[in-house]
């Protein structure tokens, strides 16, 4: 692996009494691709500019490669950015934009124009190096962005939401490209979203923030199927998501097999969980939509550790390759239900709207996601 | 519903093809920057046309009076023949006149790029940082180009002769430099408008100290709005009589004040003669830039 790695150490932020980071730690690998994921306005971009060097923390240290970098200007960190905006030089052309850094290093002129044309080569913009980046389309100027980022060997480089501007299909596209490249090049990458389905679909390890703070880090399985708060569980995917009191916990195989009394659902659940929790605290319990199964009769297995509930359709939203129910139970509350459409259907999915439905899952499925008072 | 154990029956409809789409490629080929007019046909002798033509024929019959006059023998509006006499007496006769000339050429050239430099600093300060007077700085320096030049003419005439400056080049000067400043400052503005500020940080990023990021970076880039605010300030110079009647001394008369001068004796074909230098002068001058204007366009 090259590229170094970045620790980030008790690092607040504030702009007059608004804490932009409040007591930030992160530890991010060599080589890793690292993502930095909320809701915009909780502190990312201000977390990248302080790896970067265009602000300074009120406390704590950011090392790199074991090195506090704190002291050093932007340009003397091996790190570069790639920025939201692209911030492509407007009177230079693509050419000139991916030499900045080699001319201002005075690189001998056959080097450079060898080098540049082989990171233009590497982000396929070889066709238009000619050109102003006014001519150029949202695409082809983040990938410019990138090759002149890239174009310093930085030991590590930084994306904010670099993909934020562009429609949707390019977005999927490019990201494949980023993946790529990372695995090309070996570096460190921190990437900054607000989505949390690119976050989920290219990253080794993530961060989700909010108002400041880092929630959770982990693989991004780790943060989908065992979000750490209530913040986490709703903002990664869907989920259903609801207060809960521990009725029992007793031993089973593994685990402890847990009843909460969920108010909501009006009746008590069970759920698998690793910890022995005693009776009477206040948790949280989630199960993701896609784990329920939703059928018309009956479901004619049901065990001990089945959950299973009654309902009517209120709301089938069909996009192709799944639909989407909102099942409204018996006691008005209304929970999410996902189904993959893994088969051909001549006439589209047999449930519809205001059938009565059978919605189920196992004890296993649910997560028990914070306990409040501990 | 699946799923009960019997087994699966997969009929399959075939449907018409509604309309056949071309599968749009996604990110790869060129991108081209999208043309929205539309240019529409309309009559050939149409209201519009009309009206074309005799705006031009408006705007331009008096240039070709005086370009055709500048070739007549004689003074005066009878054709007496083809002669080139009022031009020998231009070039080799007119001294009066090419001091002038020269005049007028000094002050345009220093008061707007003296004009330049302040405005485009001015618009610096006040498009990048944040104080108290910021607002009252920006009316004020709008006030020039809204006053009637008559009132900054006597104004400034009163300040001169108030502080004992005598009147000549000098007074012209700070005068130009004076009405060229609003105009320079209003369109290197527009141009910081759309200043794209990250492209410091980025410069800042790729290893640029602070000295080259303003010397590659943010000078370059402001530069088309330089450029078009000092041709502006060239122009408006050159042409300027009202306030420079006020302000000039003895032996510092400007083109425009020279030839106004010429005029109280009676038309000289002289003048005739000018027009024509000064109009095949600055389309000369117009042609050379414009491939200089095209760069700057294409890096706008
Ligand atoms: N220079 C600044 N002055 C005051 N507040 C700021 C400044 N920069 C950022 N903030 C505030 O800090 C918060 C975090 O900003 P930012 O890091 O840009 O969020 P994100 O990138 O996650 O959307 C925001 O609420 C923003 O308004
Ligand atoms: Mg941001």
């Amino acid at each position: 692996m090259k590229g170094f790695d970045v620790t980030v150490k008790d690092v607040s932020r504030a702009y007059g009494s608004f804490k932009a980071l409040d007591d930030v730690s992160i530890e991010i690998r060599k080589g890793e691709f690292f993502s930095l994921l909320g809701p915009s306005g909780c502190g990312k971009t201000t977390l990248l500019r302080i790896i970067a060097g265009f602000d300074t923390p009120d406390e704590g240290v950011v090392l790199l490669d074991g090195k506090n970098i704190l002291p050093l200007p932007p340009d003397k960190r091996q790190v570069n950015t790639v920025f939201q905006s692209y911030a492509l030089f407007p009177h230079l052309s693509v050419y000139e934009n991916v030499a900045f850094p080699l001319r201002l290093k005075k690189v001998p002129a056959t080097t450079l124009d060898a080098k540049v044309r082989e990171y233009l080569h590497l982000v396929q913009l070889e066709a238009h190096m000619d050109k102003k980046p006014n001519m150029l389309s949202g695409g082809q100027r983040q990938r410019v962005a990138i090759a002149r980022a890239l174009i310093n060997e930085p030991s590590v480089l930084l994306l904010d939401e670099p993909l934020s501007a562009l429609d949707a299909k390019l977005r999927q596209n490019l990201l494949v490209e980023l993946d790529h490249l990372h695995d090309q090049i070996g570096i460190t990458f921190i990437y900054v979203t607000h989505d949390q389905s690119e976050a989920l679909s290219v990253s080794d390890r993530i961060a989700v923030m909010n108002k400041g703070k880092v929630l959770q880090i982990g693989t991004p399985y780790e943060i989908y199927e065992s979000p750490a708060t209530d913040f986490v569980a709703r903002f990664i995917g869907e989920t259903n998501l609801f207060s809960a009191e521990v009725k029992e916990c007793v031993p089973y195989e593994d685990y402890y097999m847990t009843t909460l009394d969920i108010p909501a659902l009006g009746t008590t659940i069970k759920v698998t969980d690793y910890d022995n929790l005693s009776v009477g605290q206040h948790v949280s319990f989630t199960v993701r939509p896609e784990k329920l199964k939703i059928t018309g009769d009956m479901p004619t297995k049901v065990g001990k550790d089945i959950n299973l509930f009654k309902g009517i359709v209120e709301e089938p939203i069909y996009s192709g390759f799944q639909s989407k129910y909102y099942v409204s139970l018996e006691n008005g509350t209304v929970i999410k239900v996902i189904q993959q459409h893994a088969n051909y259907m001549d006439e589209g999915p047999d449930i519809d709207w205001k059938d009565q439905v059978y919605v189920s899952w196992s004890a296993e499925d649910g997560y028990i996601v914070e306990v409040v008072d501990r | 519903m699946n799923g009960k154990g019997q087994e699966r029956i997969v009929k399959k409809k075939r449907l018409e093809p509604s309309r056949l789409v071309e599968e749009h490629k996604g990110s790869s080929g060129p991108y081209r920057i999208p043309r929205n007019q539309v240019f529409q046909d309309h009559r050939k002798f149409g209201f519009s046309n009309i009206m074309l033509v005799l705006v031009i024929l408006f705007l331009f019959m008096p240039l070709f009076v005086v370009i055709t006059y500048s070739f007549n023998a004689t003074r005066g509006m009878r054709w007496n023949g083809f002669s080139l006499v009022w031009y020998e007496k231009l070039f080799f006769d007119s001294k009066e006149l090419w001091r002038a000339f020269g005049n007028s050429f000094i002050i345009a050239i220093t008061s707007s790029l003296v004009a330049t430099i302040l405005g485009s600093l001015a618009a610096v300060g006040i498009k990048w940082y944040k104080f108290k007077s910021r607002a009252y700085i920006q009316t004020v320096s709008f006030l020039p180009m809204v006053l009637p030049e008559v009132i900054i003419g006597i104004s400034m005439l009163i300040f001169f002769t108030a502080v004992r400056i005598p009147l000549g080049m000098f007074t012209i000067f700070v005068a130009h430099t004076t009405f060229n400043l609003p105009f320079v400052f209003l369109l290197v503005s527009a141009r910081l408008d759309e200043f794209d500020f990250s492209i410091i940080e980025a410069a800042r990023d790729l290893g640029a100290t602070e000295m080259q990021t303003l010397v590659k970076v943010i000078i370059p880039s402001i530069m088309p709005g330089v450029m078009s605010g000092m041709l502006m300030a060239v122009t408006m110079s050159l042409e300027d009589f009202v306030i420079t009647f006020f302000v000039s001394g003895p032996g510092s008369a400007t083109l425009p004040l020279y030839v106004y001068s010429m005029i109280r004796y009676g038309v000289s074909p002289v003048i005739n003669a000018l027009s024509l230098v000064l109009i095949l002068g600055i389309m000369l001058i117009a042609l050379l830039f414009r491939r200089f204007l095209k760069t700057i366009a294409a890096s706008s």
